[in-house]
């Protein structure tokens, strides 16, 4: 049971909640969303409380946060991007602070389930979608229709260009998910020779000694996987909302 | 595990009302579930719309606000250092031209006061020149004075001399007057 990889991503009903037939119990993973979201507040809010002309340590990081998000965001959308500055780094701030609290021993990850990415990703493809015809109307099509191809070629393009487009929110889920959750049972597998290895006597502690090793080292690749993952699909959403906001690329 | 999963569970629970615990590959994959997609879709909706009104209306604007604060802080002490920089060259600038100013007005002073001297000394010497020449002219006038009466008693002293002269060796009685056109006759000669 302890070794068991995949027993870590088992949703656990804290409180029973259902209605009409569906259950929606508040569950370990809402426990560790509303972590993260408390996390996150507390992070910046608290860091920020001194309005400090010259930063605290804390207050410095956040502000480094604010600026990489919305330096990200000004570069792949310009400054017409920056009214969604406060979704990308909503965005940007849960995933970071879901991912670095999976990587405590014994918690939940909540970007571990494809629910929850698939739930970020379509309102990504869903505000890029819903924006883009707002502002342009039809014209958001163009960006179906690159410019400057030839006739022959047009359609085949175009449908290219479509099945992308289409692509987007199912690659963008799962990436972060298959990420996460590739991670974390590598991780558990590794350990898990450990335990098993060093109940086997002295020969067996000295065999346990690499998969440690490779433990430690996938711990560190995980810290640089769940802050790496963040920014990859904040700047992805930073690059379709930039479809949205400039359709004829 | 005491916690409830949420799949159906295939074995009967056990004796005294404990879950049996299942085999992993009797189970439904966990982020496969179906079962737990709405309650999660729920919970990241609840959690999701709180964080992003949480960043929307109070962490961003306030951090945006300190880095605002801050940059026009720092634009504003640039401003200043650069508004104190050009007033030390306007300070200097002045400096200098009242410093030729002063150099021009010396100079001038010393200019003047150089004319002045000359001048002075210029007006005394003439006065003095016109003094000795006043003094010259005098003794000059005098001089001839003094000869055009000795020259005018000449002619009275020989008449004299000579009317004794002739008193003496002839003892003739001339007139004075005859002596005195004799004399006088030679004297225009």
């Amino acid at each position: 049971m302890a070794t068991d990889p995949i027993n870590q991503f088992q949703i656990h009903t804290l409180i029973p909640i259902e209605v009409g037939g569906v259950d929606f119990s508040f569950t370990n993973s809402a426990l560790f969303m509303a972590l993260t979201v408390a996390g996150a507040s507390a992070f910046l809010i608290l860091s920020s409380r001194g309005r400090g002309l010259v930063p605290t340590r804390w207050q410095s990081a956040a502000e480094m946060t604010y600026e990489f998000v919305a330096g990200t965001l000004r570069e792949s959308a310009g400054s017409e991007g920056m009214k969604f500055f406060p979704f990308v780094f909503s965005l940007f701030i849960f995933i970071l602070f879901a991912n670095l609290l999976g990587m405590f021993p014994y918690f939940f990850t909540v970007t571990s389930h494809i629910i929850v990415t698939a739930a970020m990703s379509m309102a990504v493809i869903l505000t890029v979608l819903f924006y883009g015809l707002w502002l342009h109307k039809l014209h958001f099509f163009k960006l179906f229709v690159p410019s400057g191809v030839p006739v022959v070629l047009l359609p085949f393009i175009t449908m290219i260009e479509i099945l992308s487009f289409i692509s987007r929110p199912i690659s963008l889920s799962i990436r972060l998910f298959a990420n996460m959750l590739a991670g974390h049972i590598t991780l558990k597998v590794f350990a898990g020779f450990v335990v098993m290895l060093s109940s086997f006597g002295f020969v067996g502690i000295l065999g346990a000694i690499l998969p440690l090793a490779a433990a430690v080292a996938l711990t560190a690749l995980e810290f640089l996987v769940a802050a790496l993952q963040a920014y990859v699909f904040a700047i992805l959403t930073c690059l379709y909302l930039n479809d949205a906001l400039h359709p004829g690329h | 595990m005491a916690t409830q999963s949420h799949e159906p569970t295939p074995f009967a629970p056990g004796e005294g009302g404990t879950l049996v615990e299942q085999p992993a590959e009797h189970k439904v994959f966990p982020p496969f579930d179906s079962t737990t997609f709405a309650s999660q879709l729920l919970w990241f909706a609840i959690t999701f719309v709180l964080l992003y009104y949480v960043m929307s209306k109070i962490a961003l604007p306030r951090i945006a606000g300190i880095l605002e604060d801050r940059r026009d802080r720092i634009a504003s002490d640039l401003d200043l250092a650069e508004r104190l920089k050009q007033d030390s060259k306007a300070a200097l600038a002045g400096y200098e031209k009242s410093l030729a100013e002063a150099r021009i007005r010396a100079n001038a002073i010393a200019e003047g006061a150089r004319d002045g001297a000359k001048q002075a000394a210029a007006a005394k010497r003439a006065a003095t020149e016109a003094n000795l020449a006043n003094k010259l002219a005098a003794a000059e006038k005098r001089i001839g004075e003094i000869k055009s009466k000795a020259l005018a008693d000449v002619g009275e002293i020989a008449s004299e001399t000579a009317e004794s002269v002739i008193r003496a060796l002839v003892d003739s009685d001339l007139g004075k007057t005859e002596i005195a056109d004799a004399v006088a006759s030679v004297m225009a000669k």
